[in-house]
């Protein structure tokens, strides 16, 4: 229990930091590269690092490199649903997880053995 | 085109707001880490890369652009969909920055893991900044 609770401070906290940078930052676009900061990342590996070692946080960032890939195509078209089809914001971000997760998960059964 | 800090812009942000932003985010690292014990480090890793904060963000953006623009006395939907969309494109910059973070971890963590974080957050950091301007210059 206190493992998880320990994971929802540091993810908390990571996202929140990096989500008030953007909040203060200008450009919009300048500050929308926070959008894809490495919080959760950052939380998740020092807690692995921590509990199970360096391979299987090696095995993770491996993998993120596909889920990094997925977060380029869903900004985007979160990006294309704005500006194009006007759809609102909190429609947008919603429906365009179905592609994060095409993306994410196609990737990686083209490149591993999910089986 | 100058990049500035404007400390005013913190305290448009309701507490609230902030609030849930850090249960997002707690709430999406816990269920990482739940993927990640359940089905491996495979399917695990590719939630660390999971849009975690574009969505609370940019549908803030939109909201704080359009409460401006009604307390100014102007009925303006498409500002604040420009506002967002403006901040989502600067995610996808950020991505390949992301992208450069988790290769340079998968390339130090076996040689230094407190070093490896470091140097994979120096490198987004950089990256993404790279190609914002790249993208600025084109």
């Amino acid at each position: 229990m206190l493992y998880y609770l320990l994971r929802f401070a540091a993810g908390g906290i990571a996202v929140s930091a990096f989500a008030a940078l953007a909040d203060g930052l200008r450009p919009k676009r300048f500050a929308g590269l926070f959008g894809a900061a490495p919080s959760i990342a950052l939380a998740t590996l020092v807690i692995t690092l921590a509990q199970t070692g360096r391979s299987f946080a090696f095995m993770e960032a491996h993998s993120m490199v596909l889920g990094a890939l997925a977060l380029a195509a869903y900004s985007w078209t979160v990006c294309l649903l704005l500006k194009k089809l006007m759809v609102p914001s909190v429609i947008a971000t919603i429906v365009a997880l179905v592609v994060w997760f095409g993306f994410a998960f196609g990737l990686s059964a083209m490149l591993f053995d999910l089986t | 085109m100058i990049v500035r800090f404007n400390l005013g812009a913190l305290s448009e942000v309701r507490w609230y707001e902030y609030l849930i932003r850090f249960v997002l985010g707690g709430a999406m690292t816990v269920v990482a880490g739940l993927i990640a014990a359940r089905f491996g480090p495979i399917i695990g890793g590719l939630f660390l890369a999971f849009p975690a904060i574009l969505p609370a963000s940019a549908t803030l953006i939109e909201k704080h652009q359009r409460e401006r623009k009604e307390s100014a006395g102007l009925m303006v939907m498409r500002r604040g969909k420009d506002a967002a969309a403006l901040d989502a494109a600067g995610a996808v910059l950020g991505s390949f920055g992301l992208v450069a973070f988790a290769l340079i971890v998968c390339l130090v963590i076996e040689w230094t893991p407190p070093l490896a974080l470091v140097l994979a957050t120096v490198t987004w950091l950089v990256v993404s900044v790279s190609a914002w301007m790249l993208r600025r210059w084109l």
